[in-house]
């Protein structure tokens, strides 16, 4: 588009080609071209963010979590990386300290969230169908049907994905990517976006180690490359090595939120901010 | 492909904006897509074309103006251009940088009718 004057001419020149001042003549250069107003044709400034509507979906989830006093962690990472396994031994060390609740999301099958259900927490599973990731509004809805109890710790498992989960904010506190070593150590930098929007690094698998050829401190050194921020915690969902750091930082990041709101109302009047 | 997803968000954002504006049809839309965002300029307009289909943006001409990404460099403290967020700093050629620009999806404008 020409920027001078609006009209849809990309490649014409007449703005760039000297012209003599003096002489106001209009009969050069394309007729119709530059007369707005001939055509219904006009032009809207719009300036808006494409992920717009899902941000809203995802401040109002942040809102429904923070009056109940909910920790929303996204746990993101590539299919294979030991997610669910991850999932199932912190909620069988955690169920006894707090209030857990799943949202398992993956393109088809139940299996994950069955797999949490057995633990006894609970769980929902949400498909995407073709979709290749969870949003802010498919978390919403799933909220409605989950119902977390208030000061809960709410683990939203997202599709196996290290791409398009990077974009979508869901309302949570913290992605959390989960990477294991048996994948490539150049991950962070391959898949930069997802590790440059998790706080935290969960490398996984590390019992592993003695058969593999995973440079660890090469991998964390990628990771802070494009996050110079991102925590890193080793550990092992298998061995249990480890755990116990992951479960510090939940105990934490906990501690980050503020207490259950919609009581404080009642009670006090307080608005709850940390 | 969250470029699909991504542009079901344009065309919703389209459509309440023609409720809201009152145009009927869109000829033309600029999207500044940052360098450092996640998204494949030809997997965006593949997208469109087909999330497109049949909408009042059919058709309609999709120009893509690229931002380049910004950095800050935490060792040196200048503030440099970067082709993607794993770049060195092209000044002292240390790591990490922190990403300051290029990494918006935003609708700039529209031409309608």
């Amino acid at each position: 588009m020409c920027t001078v004057c609006g009209c849809g001419e990309a490649d014409h020149n007449t703005h760039d080609t000297p012209h003599d001042h003096t002489l106001h003549d209009y009969g050069q250069g394309p007729a119709g071209a530059h007369a707005p107003g001939l055509t219904q044709a006009r032009m809207v400034r719009i300036e808006q963010d494409i992920l717009g509507k899902n941000n809203q979906y995802a401040a109002a989830n942040r809102r429904w979590f923070a009056q109940r006093g909910i920790l929303a962690l996204n746990l993101v990472s590539s299919p294979g990386s030991g997610k669910t396994t991850l999932l199932t031994r912190t909620i069988t060390a955690l169920k006894g300290k707090y209030s857990l609740a799943v949202i398992e999301g993956d393109q088809q099958t139940a299996n994950d969230a069955e797999r949490i259900r057995a633990t006894g927490v609970r769980a929902l599973q949400i498909n995407t169908g073709k979709g290749c990731h969870l949003d802010a509004h498919m978390v919403g809805h799933g909220l409605q049907t989950l119902e977390p109890e208030n000061d809960a710790v709410l683990f939203i498992e997202n599709v196996g994905n290290l791409v398009c989960p990077a974009a979508f904010d869901l309302g949570e506190a913290h992605k959390v990517a989960i990477l294991s070593v048996t994948e490539g150590e150049d991950k962070p930098i391959k898949y930069p976006d997802m590790f440059h929007a998790a706080d935290l690094l969960l490398l996984n698998k590390v019992d592993l180690l003695p058969y593999l050829q995973f440079d660890t401190d090469k991998c964390i050194d990628y990771a802070r490359r494009v996050n110079p921020a991102i925590k890193v915690i080793r550990l092992s969902a298998t061995s249990g090595e480890g755990m116990h750091d992951w479960y510090r930082w939940i105990a934490a990041a906990r501690g980050r939120v503020p207490v259950n709101n919609l009581e404080n109302h009642h009670v006090s009047g307080n608005s709850g901010k940390s | 492909m969250h470029e699909l997803s991504l542009c079901e968000s344009v065309m919703q954002i389209l459509e309440d904006n023609a409720r809201l504006q009152g145009f009927n049809r869109v000829k033309a839309l600029w999207l500044e897509i940052g360098e450092l965002s996640c998204v494949e300029a030809d997997a965006l307009r593949f997208s469109f074309e087909v999330v497109s289909r049949g909408t009042l943006a059919e058709g309609a001409t999709l120009e893509i103006i690229s931002v380049p990404g910004l950095a800050w460099c935490l060792p040196c403290g200048k503030h440099v251009a970067v082709k993607q967020r794993f770049d060195a700093c092209p000044v002292c050629g240390n790591f990490p940088l922190q990403v300051s620009g290029g990494d918006e999806m935003k609708i700039k404008e529209l031409e309608v009718d």
